[in-house]
């Protein structure tokens, strides 16, 4: 410790553990949150034999607290001498591995998952299996719950003994009698697969996960169909079928809801982990009941897997799989009881149309798409809408127009707010797909109607969507079609009102800027300068900002006949805030 | 589906959750808890494959009264064996003589149970099992939604009620009945069917709750070779309750049961006991719900302190552990569990856990919240705890003093002002020695306090500067 001890004789250790004594919880946190600057303070043998020996012993507090201790000794083993003292660490950390809270738990076990690795794999075998022994043969449930989660870490760096002690403790906790232990053990099961030679996936591993996937408590089993995906990842496809498929076909038709829901959940990763001959016989009629399942929930989680279950099929005979077998029940889908399911359908279902190609999507999904289109529920309508780019692709979405405009004018004039909100920031894309004709034709009315929302956050994003719109449609389209509209607003009597004129104002400048100086200085500067004389302040001080806006656009003659004068009276105005933005835009346009 | 029956829920719908029906969609505030309540179904059914379609014929069987009496246990049992029918209530169309018909069996089946005798031989043991076990074991159905609150929402009741009210009412009953023998019918209401009627309580349906807790206690009652099994598993429940889902609705109907099973409990406690006590009975403090069983909580947890007083300070420093931060509403529930818990103590038991608990006391008193100042100031209205704060005034008085003092000048709230004037002048009867020398001492008393907090803040900038300075020297790497 050259250097340091002047240091280190400054704090006596009773001080700093005071500091993380001290009544106020709070600053008994912070103290352990910077647990790293008292070690570093200490010294690492000071660190070692006083410090960690005191967490081990005394500790007894908030979760919270412990929380932070769980964290900080997972970074801790540079603090305590590298390496080769890194054991010195799990003293504190087995204790915090069998706490009750579960976070501070599983902080617990991140951490020693993480020391583990800097254990050599002599140490690993004295001081960190022993431990995760222990803990797995503790009495209380939590210690052993803990014990799960550190099986996989140890094992591929131990002896062929003790690796044989490590499977036997994990086979004991999966079938340890409260169900929490087992919930623990099934969630590890699949990561603890992946270490295990391929000969004990097949003999041990397969009988644990038989065993989890029918236990009694559906908590368990649904955990079972998690492990499935890497199970059936690490066999070789001759054995999937004597192995796991009979587990997998009684998972799918499960009693519980709860885990027909995670095999529809699921399903993808579950596909492609057991290939396209087992997808072919079995997961295809699976994924047919999953989608009729008597559960909206089941039904709504298999809808969200349509396309990418699809997409996978082999590509053999994919498009004659998803005619005959998958396509009749999305059609039912399409008039489910069930908005989520619909809204679920609603949201990957335009992604078949890549799949299936122009013909039939035309011929089949596009009667679907129309249907959704005109759904009671927005969030429908809306999902439909808002992945129009796919089918845009494929049929071009001319096809869609005659029912897309009812679906949009419906969902733009939604009573609440938030749907509303939805459908404009699809504006952008819809115009870009639609075409400036059609736009001008059918929703430009709609987009002007939305700058007099009664709603704020309408208003917005509608003068948000008029920036896209220029920026899609150039500033000429801006000055024939936007711009007079925007300007009428200015002599409107709700204030509210005039002041999105301003708002847009500030946008369009943004978008046109300079080389549209005349539309500025010609059209909108008048109006902007008119408006300083309004009666309502608030008008008046976004005057004085949209100026700041306006300014660098105009030249320099505008700026100080025209600008400064209006400037120079708002900021002298009897408003305190019309004052204070007059004297910014005086100071940032720099005409002081 | 959407109607809503009884008056106070319209007028629920309409003052409190404007968003939740349709005609009042003008008013802006689109939450998706908003559309699916609008939407929400009343009722649901348990979740199981149905048969699709097909009707269902049951025989028509003569009453059990028509018969000679010798004939009648064998009609019982057909009976029974009928009634294993399962009819899907959703649809409200289909089967509707059939369901009519079960309807009148199972009342009939309840009135024979009731009054006759003679009736339960041996072999009707597995079918009444059996009939009661297809009635009402199934997977509970989805809740409606993650957010449901059992405070505000109206809680989804059980389409096919009107027959499973009747197999509930058949089955208690039985158990109930005089030629009820546990002994035979061990064999059949095992670990495995406990296990599944303690699932049920996780029904949405109050009703169905009321009956489980109806039939748990019955059951815990005779089968005595079944009572720990059923605690550990009701243990299992609340932990995984506390700790991982903090979703199941029967809490308080099972500590309902638990708080008479605490009550048989013969002394000295097992170990067992205590640790329920200590690892789950407390943790229930912590959830976000915990309204919701509060009351009958408290009363477990009393039930133990009366037996075994020394169990006090386990429990008062678990309290004190999962003392709400946050939430003043549970604070105030806490509040009211401790005096429940004061109400009780005994003196030598108080005195070994005055200082933490007046500690928080004191931080409880000076609440900005008012409903939490008030709850805690009324301690000093209880006869018993203020004669135990009387006796150990010298302890309490310096702990609470600083903070009473502070609220006398500082609270915006004039009732708690008063309260706290009241607190004060009691103190100063108690002990006015002890009371003048904290009012001298007060100013200075900050002073220290201040200075201490100022070396505090040195001390932490000297231990980083530290830090700096090493961590400039390597990078990253601590010289040893």
């Amino acid at each position: 410790m050259a250097g340091a001890d002047g240091d280190d004789s400054l704090y006596p250790i009773a001080v700093l553990i005071d500091e993380l004594r001290n009544e106020d919880v709070q600053l008994r946190l912070n103290s352990i949150k910077k647990l790293s600057t008292i070690a570093l303070a200490l010294g690492v043998e000071r660190t070692r034999t006083e410090l960690l020996p005191f967490l081990t012993d005394t500790i007894y507090d908030e979760d919270e607290v412990l929380l932070a201790l769980a964290e900080q000794l997972g970074n801790f083993t540079m603090l305590v001498g590298g390496p080769e003292y890194v054991h010195c660490l799990l003293p504190p950390l087995e204790s915090l591995a069998t706490v009750e809270e579960t976070v501070v738990r599983d902080k617990a076990v991140e951490s020693l998952r993480k020391i583990s690795q800097e254990h050599s794999p002599v140490d690993l075998e004295v001081h960190f299996e022993p431990l995760v022994k222990r803990l797995a043969s503790g009495d209380w449930f939590t210690s052993r719950t803990s014990a799960c989660g550190l099986f996989s870490v140890c094992y591929p760096r131990v002896s062929s003994t003790v690796k044989a002690e490590i499977r036997q403790h994990f086979r004991t906790l999966c079938s340890d009698d409260t169900p929490m232990v087992r919930r623990a053990a099934a969630s590890k099961l699949g990561e603890f697969a992946k270490v295990l030679e391929l000969d004990y996936v097949k003999s041990d591993i397969i009988s644990l996960f038989t065993a989890l996937a029918s236990d009694e408590q559906d908590s368990v089993r649904l955990l079972a169909v998690e492990a499935c995906v890497s199970i059936a990842t690490l066999l070789p496809q001759e054995d999937l079928e004597t192995l796991v498929m009979p587990t997998l076909r009684q998972a799918a038709e499960d009693k519980s809801w709860r885990v027909r829901y995670m095999v529809a959940d699921k399903f993808s990763e579950l596909q492609k982990a057991v290939g396209p001959e087992i997808t072919k016989n079995d997961l295809v009629p699976a994924f047919q009941n999953l989608l009729k399942d008597c559960e909206a929930e089941v039904r709504a989680a298999a809808a969200n897997k349509v396309k990418e279950f699809c997409e996978n099929l082999p590509e053999d005979n994919r498009e004659q799989i998803i005619m005959t077998h998958i396509l009749p029940c999305v059609k039912e889908l399409v008039s489910d009881t069930n908005q989520h399911v619909k809204s679920a359908l609603a949201s990957v279902i335009m992604g078949l149309s890549t799949i299936l190609g122009k013909d039939n999507t035309i011929e089949h999904l596009l009667p679907l798409f129309l249907a959704q289109l005109k759904d009671e529920c927005p969030e429908v309508r809306l999902n439909i809408i808002s992945n129009l780019d796919c089918v845009n692709e494929v049929i071009g979405i001319r096809q869609l127009s005659q029912s897309l405009l009812p679906a949009i004018v419906e969902l733009a004039e939604d009573a609440k707010w938030r749907v509303r909100l939805a459908i404009i920031e699809y504006m952008p894309l819809l115009a870009g797909q639609l075409g400036v004709e059609f736009f001008d034709e059918k929703l430009n009315t709609l987009c002007m109607a939305w700058l007099i929302d009664h709603v704020y956050a309408i208003r917005e994003a509608a003068t948000c969507n008029l920036m896209k719109l220029v920026e899609k449609f150039g500033a000429e389209w801006a000055q024939n079609t936007i711009v007079p509209k925007v300007l009428g607003m200015a002599n409107d009597p709700n204030y509210l009102h005039r002041m999105t004129t301003l708002f847009c104002i500030n946008v369009i400048v943004h978008c046109c800027g300079y080389p549209y100086r005349e539309i500025t200085t010609k059209q909108m500067l008048p109006v902007v300068l008119k408006m300083s004389n309004d009666q309502v302040a608030n008008v008046r001080f976004n005057v004085a900002k949209s100026l700041q806006k306006i300014g660098p656009v105009l030249d320099s003659n505008a700026l100080q006949t025209e600008v400064k004068p209006v400037l120079e009276k708002l900021a002298s105005d009897t408003d305190m805030d019309v004052k204070y933005f007059a004297q910014e835009a005086i100071s940032v346009l720099a005409l002081a | 589906m959407c109607k809503k029956s009884s008056s106070s829920q319209k007028l629920r719908a309409m003052s409190s959750a404007a968003t939740t029906s349709p005609s009042v969609d003008k008013v802006d505030g689109f939450s998706r808890k908003s559309v699916r309540k609008a939407k929400q179904k009343r009722s649901q059914s348990s979740s199981q494959f149905r048969s699709q379609g097909k009707p269902i014929e049951l025989t028509p069987l003569p009453l059990l009264k028509d018969v000679p009496a010798p004939e009648q246990p064998e009609l019982f049992l057909k009976k029974l064996q009928q009634c294993c029918t399962v009819f899907d209530f959703m649809d409200t169309l289909s089967d509707l003589k059939m369901k009519e018909y079960k309807r009148s069996t199972l009342n009939e089946l309840v009135d024979y149970v009731t009054v006759s005798r003679g009736y339960l031989t041996e072999q009707a043991y597995p079918e009444v099992v059996k009939m009661v076990s297809h009635n009402i074991f199934r997977t509970l159905p989805p809740s409606d939604s993650n957010e449901f609150d059992p405070e505000e929402d109206e809680p989804t009741l059980e389409a096919s009620w009107p027959h499973l009210q009747l197999v509930y009412e058949f089955f208690i009953r039985f158990l109930e009945s005089q030629e009820f023998q546990p002994s035979i019918a061990k064999k059949y209401i095992d670990q495995k069917f406990v296990l599944q009627l303690l699932e049920l309580f996780d029904s949405e349906d109050p009703r169905e709750r009321d009956y489980l807790k109806t039939v748990l206690h019955r059951i815990y009652g005779k089968f005595l070779g079944l009572r720990a099994f059923i605690r550990k598993q009701i243990n299992n429940i609340f932990l995984r309750f506390v700790y991982e889902t903090e979703h199941f609705n029967g809490v308080a109907e099972l500590l309902e049961i638990l708080g008479s099973i605490i009550n048989g409990f013969a002394l000295p406690l097992k170990a067992e006991h205590k640790q329920f006590l200590v690892k789950v009975l407390i943790p229930l403090h912590t959830v976000r719900s915990l309204s919701l069983f509060h009351a009958q909580l408290a009363y477990c947890i009393v039930q133990f302190l009366e037996k075994d007083p020394t169990l006090t300070e386990p429990v008062i420093r678990g309290l004190l552990k999962f003392w709400p931060k946050t939430c003043s509403q549970k604070e105030v529930m806490f509040l009211g569990e401790l005096e429940e818990i004061l109400d009780v103590i005994e003196p030598t038991q108080f005195v070994k856990i005055q200082e933490p608990l007046f500690k928080q006391i004191s931080r409880c008193v000076s609440s900005p919240h008012f409903q939490v100042a008030e709850r805690a100031l009324y301690y000093w209205n209880n006869e018993y705890i203020m004669s135990l704060i009387e006796e150990n005034s010298s302890v309490i008085l310096p702990i609470m003093f600083a903070s009473l003092y502070r609220i006398s000048k500082e609270h915006w709230n004039p009732a708690i002002v008063a309260l706290v004037y009241n607190v004060l002048k009691a103190f100063m009867e108690m002990n006015s020695t002890l009371f003048d020398e904290l009012t001298a001492t007060y100013k200075s008393d900050r002073q220290r306090e201040k200075k201490k907090e100022k070396e505090r803040e040195e001390l932490w900038k000297k231990l980083e500067d530290l830090e700096l300075k090493r961590g400039l020297r390597s990078d990253g790497i601590i010289p040893t």
